[in-house]
Order: structure tokens, then C-alpha cells, then sequence
């Protein structure tokens, strides 16, 4: 029995905020949490299992690591490089399916949170 | 298995062969091929709204250790093909991956030189294709053909256990007959047989131009060393072999659990050859001193291919996966997936009839076949190598190099991993290899390989 990828072990940080990235990570075993610096604090924006992926934006855009991502336990993660998963977008356009799903699916969670948000101070 | 030969498939070029909803998909052959595309069928199905009915007809039991639940395959899963499974969203489970494979070790008379992953990572999947070898505990391992097998019922997709009895047309649509039960008919039919399967001669008859791929004889093994001395001994590498046997293309070992797996592949694998290989001191130096290896060990000698069919597909019928074409020597489940994707696509989105296949489908398999063509000048080279002590020396050497440096292009080390490995099509391989750098930097290694003091030292 045997794991792919490269482990890091709890609490290891595995993406740095501002630092610039060229590639993305797949989740292989165990969990890891968002964090974003929020006035000396770490807010922890979301915490991602088996199968999900982090550092997407890096294929798309060319700016900084937009949050820091750090191990929950023991985990497992495959790193995707940029150039090689163009290269295989380029011959398979399918191939992008799921992480347009993933980011589609974080532009309507994030357009709850902002309703919720607007709400809230609404209410005030 | 018996076709109805009287009522051959007629090509239909007009339009109008289409999957909608109620469609019926027969797959036969439950391997990597069958259930990948089952698996993206359905799931194309899905994104678009329309209901499928799949049904795999596999005689295989993959829950069952040794060849009644096996197909006969050397179990790699390629660093390209865990990369896409990755972007797929498919994870490989744990026990599936017997051995999570970080680097290779590529073994010579020379001497042996060790490769490390990009980012020293495991980024190759060293799997059982069933439940293990024969002997081994049912409950120990979990196949790869069944976890795929489960992906693709996940999705929706039905197994019919047992092997197809027959055949025929029914209107114009494929009808099969299944053992104790009725003929069923569908829509389309995929065939992912692989070239081991009798069934290949009946569809040659069927009148539709399918002609089955050239093949040649391999060697598979499966030897018992005890899972510290897999450890020990194999570590998580996989062991390549470039020695000057004659007839032998390729030799590997691959670590996994308490075996380690050895595959042969060459002209017409044969014992004698197998012994000769098992003699050399490189292979000698690698296994237990006090192991042998018993005539009881799991082996098979499947055929792979090494020339792709003749048009594989027709009206509601397409062949996918290696009864179709495969990457030359390497990476034949990654290239199942391939196959299988761009079916799947093809018949979901473009169309059924064998106009929609050679448009949409036929330009995978033909850019595989022509990149063959490549593989097989890389091999020749390859060939050339093995049998020149001073080439091999150099290759070695120049690896080595690479190796030892922290920075710096890895021209060797890059090659060797891809042509290999199967990580990158041959092409690419060819056009690294021809490139002027890397010539001079060869033959400025063999050169200085073959200094006396060199040699001395060795």
C-alpha cells in the first residue's frame, strides 16, 4: 500500500502567500486548510480533502500565491506543473472540465458569502 | 464467440447516428479501456443532460488473486497518466498502488545510475491489474481494473458477468448475446477486447475493414521476495535493464508489496531467453543472494502490439484500447485512457457513424501510430546502445553526471525517463535527442568513458 505525490507533515506549509507559483496541487491523502494573513492572523478560508486542488490560479494568472496553504496532519499531495498541464489542456481541452467546475462552484460560494455579508450590514 | 457473418455492418456516411437519451452502450471488455470509457461516457452524459444505458460485459472477476481476475499486464501507471487521473479528479487509492514509484534505476554492465522523479516526487503508480498473484492473499490487494471498473459503476455504468457468447446486427444495431440470457441490443458497441482475446478474429470477419494489431510474445513474472527485500533491494525505484542480450528490447523490474514484477519485452520472449536474462550478474546482484526464483511464481506471456489495427471503428462500433492501437512497449493503460476519452467524446458529442469516428476519433489513434514509427527508430538506437559497451558507458556517464549536479539541463537524465517511462510521446524523446547539444554532450561522455583510467575504475 503506497501513497503518489510528496508528503508534508502537519502544520508543514506547503504554499506561501506572495510567493510566485507555477504550478498547481492535487490532494492525494488527508486534508489541508486556506489560510489568508488578515491583520497578523491567519483566517482560515477553507480546508480541502482528498481529490481537490489548490494553486489553480497560478495556470491562469501570473500573479502571487493569492493564500498560504498548510498541511492538517499527515497529507499527501501531487504537484501538476504549468507548462505540462497546458500541454495536456491543449490536446485535451476536457481535461480543464473539473477545475472550471471547482471555480465555478467557488465564484457562487463566494457570491453567497458577499450576499450574506451585504446582509448582515444591512441589518446593522 | 460467434458473429453473425450473413448481415455484415453496413457503413452508414450520413448523418443522423447520434446517442439520446434512452441510448443503449455495450462495452465488451471490463479492463482500463472499457471502463474508461464508460466511466467519461456517462459523465459527458451527465454534463449534458442525457440518459445513458451502459453495459460492460466483463467474464473477469477482479476481486479473484492470479490470472482468473488478471490482465496480464506489467501494472504501471504512468507519471502522465496519475497526472491526468489527478486533473480528472481520480485519486488512486492507497491499495491499489502497491508501490508509489520515485525513481528508476537504470542497470547496466557498466554500471548502474539512479534517476530521481522531477521534484522528487512518487509520481508513477506501481498497481496490480487484479487481485494479485496467484498465491497471494485475496484481501491483501485491491485491483486497478476493479477500481476502475467501480469508477465507471459509480457513474451509472451496468456489468454483465461473462464472457459474450455471440454477436449480430439487428437492423442495422449491434445485438449481443450474453450467457442465460436474451440478445440484448444497442446503439453502439465498444470494443476494448485487448489483443490477447480470440474475439479479435470475429470482428475481422464481421465486413467492416477492422483489421486486429500486429503482435508480439512478452514475459511477465511475478516473483516472491519478501516485502524487507523489495525494500531493501528495490527500494521505490523501478529497475531498468540495458544489456547486450540478444532479442531483448527491454527489461524491468517494478517493486510492489511483498513481489516484484519483471517484464521482458523483445522479439518473441522465450525461456531461453528469460534464463539468459536471469543469469546476467546485473539481475543476479540486484535479487537475495540465498533467492531463487521457483517455477511456481505467477507468469504469463501476453501478447502486446506493436503495429495498430486497421480502422477500428464502423457504424455504432468503435475498438479502443489496445485492440485498437497503443503506445509502442510503454504506457499502454495511459493509452487506454486516451483511446477511451476520445470515444467517448467523439460518440457523445460528434456522432456514432463511422464518418463521425475517422473525423473525430481516428486522429488519437493515428497520432499514436505515427509517433510508433518514432518509438521504433528510438529503439533501434536503443538497440545500438546494448551492444556497444563504449555508447554504453557514455549514457551511463553523462546520467551520472546530471545526477551529481544540483542545477544544470538534465539532457540524459530526461531521455532515459521518458523513453522508459512513456512519460512523454516519442516524438518529443527524438527531437531532445537529435538536438546538437546533446550529440556533443554524448559523445564527449563515451569518449571519456572510454579512457583507460576510466575503465579501470568502473
Amino acid at each position: 500500500m503506497s501513497e503518489l505525490g510528496k508528503p508534508f507533515r502537519d502544520g508543514e506549509v506547503i504554499v506561501q502567500q506572495g510567493d510566485t507559483g507555477d504550478c498547481m496541487y492535487v490532494v492525494q491523502k488527508g486534508k489541508v486548510e486556506v489560510l489568508t494573513a488578515k491583520g497578523g492572523a491567519d483566517l482560515r478560508l477553507a480546508v480541502l480533502g482528498e481529490g481537490d486542488f489548490f494553486g489553480e490560479m497560478a495556470l491562469f494568472e501570473r500573479e502571487v500565491r493569492s493564500a498560504t496553504v498548510r498541511a492538517l496532519g499527515d497529507v499527501w499531495v501531487l504537484t501538476l506543473e504549468k507548462k505540462s498541464f497546458l500541454r495536456k489542456v491543449q490536446e485535451d481541452p476536457s481535461l480543464a472540465f473539473r477545475i472550471l467546475e471547482k471555480m465555478s462552484h467557488r465564484i457562487r460560494e463566494l457570491d453567497i458569502a458577499l450576499e450574506e455579508a451585504a446582509a448582515r450590514r444591512s441589518a446593522r | 464467440m460467434t458473429v453473425d457473418q450473413a448481415n455484415p455492418a453496413q457503413e452508414n456516411h450520413s448523418p443522423g447516428l447520434r446517442l439520446d437519451d434512452g441510448s443503449r452502450v455495450a462495452v465488451i471488455g471490463g479492463g482500463p479501456a472499457g471502463s474508461f470509457f464508460s466511466y467519461f461516457l456517462l459523465q459527458f452524459a451527465k454534463r449534458l443532460g442525457v440518459e445513458l444505458c451502459v453495459d460492460i460485459h466483463e467474464a473477469r472477476n477482479f476481486a479473484i488473486p492470479g490470472p482468473g481476475g488478471c490482465n496480464m499486464c506489467g501494472g504501471i501507471v504512468s507519471e502522465s497518466l496519475v497526472q491526468n487521473l489527478a486533473a480528472e479528479g481520480i485519486v488512486l487509492p492507497a491499495n491499489v498502488v502497491q508501490r508509489g514509484i520515485d525513481s528508476y534505476v537504470l542497470h547496466t554492465d557498466v554500471a548502474s545510475v539512479r534517476i530521481e522523479t522531477p521534484l522528487h516526487e512518487k509520481r508513477i503508480a506501481a498497481v496490480y491489474r487484479g487481485a494479485g498473484p496467484r498465491g497471494s492473499k485475496p484481501t491483501e490487494w485491491r485491483s486497478f481494473d476493479g477500481y476502475l471498473q467501480e469508477l465507471a459503476v459509480g457513474e451509472g455504468a451496468h456489468v454483465v458477468r461473462g464472457r459474450v457468447e455471440s454477436v449480430s446486427l439487428d437492423g442495422g444495431r449491434p445485438q449481443i448475446k450474453a450467457p442465460n440470457g436474451a440478445p440484448l441490443t444497442y446503439d453502439l458497441v465498444a470494443v476494448a477486447v485487448g489483443v490477447n482475446s480470440s474475439t479479435l478474429k470475429v470482428f475481422e470477419g464481421f465486413g467492416i475493414g477492422y483489421a486486429a494489431p500486429q503482435t508480439t510474445k512478452t514475459y511477465i513474472c511475478e516473483f516472491f521476495v519478501g516485502r524487507d527485500a523489495v525494500e531493501k533491494r528495490l527500494g521505490s525505484s523501478m529497475h531498468l535493464f540495458l544489456l547486450d542480450i540478444p532479442r531483448l528490447e527491454f527489461a524491468a523490474l517494478v517493486p510492489k508489496g511483498d513481489y516484484a514484477t519483471l517484464c521482458l519485452m523483445g522479439e518473441e520472449i522465450d525461456k531461453p531467453l528469460v534464463q539468459a536474462f536471469m543469469d546476467s550478474p546485473e539481475v543476479k546482484r540486484l535479487l537475495p543472494a540465498e533467492w531463487n526464483a521457483s517455477p511456481d511464481f505467477c507468469h504469463c506471456s501476453p501478447r502486446i502490439n506493436i503495429l495498430s489495427a486497421v480502422r477500428p471503428f464502423a457504424d455504432r462500433m468503435v475498438f479502443i484500447g489496445d485492440c485498437g492501437t497503443t503506445k509502442l512497449y510503454k504506457d499502454g493503460i495511459g493509452t487506454a485512457y486516451r483511446t477511451a476519452k476520445a470515444a467517448a467524446k467523439t460518440a457523445l458529442l460528434e456522432g456514432i457513424s463511422a464518418n463521425d469516428f475517422r473525423r473525430h476519433f481516428w486522429p488519437t489513434c493515428r497520432s499514436i501510430a505515427r509517433d510508433n514509427q518514432i518509438g521504433k527508430l528510438i529503439f533501434a538506437v536503443t538497440r545500438q546502445v546494448q551492444r556497444r559497451r563504449f555508447a554504453r558507458r557514455g549514457v551511463v556517464r553523462m546520467a551520472a553526471q546530471e545526477q551529481e549536479k544540483t542545477g544544470g539541463r538534465r539532457r540524459m537524465s530526461t531521455v532515459l525517463w521518458d523513453t522508459f517511462t512513456g512519460s512523454a510521446p516519442y516524438r518529443d524523446v527524438f527531437l531532445r535527442v537529435s538536438h546538437p547539444a546533446f550529440v556533443a554532450h554524448f559523445v564527449r561522455n563515451a569518449l571519456a568513458g572510454s579512457r583507460p583510467k576510466e575503465i579501470q575504475s568502473s
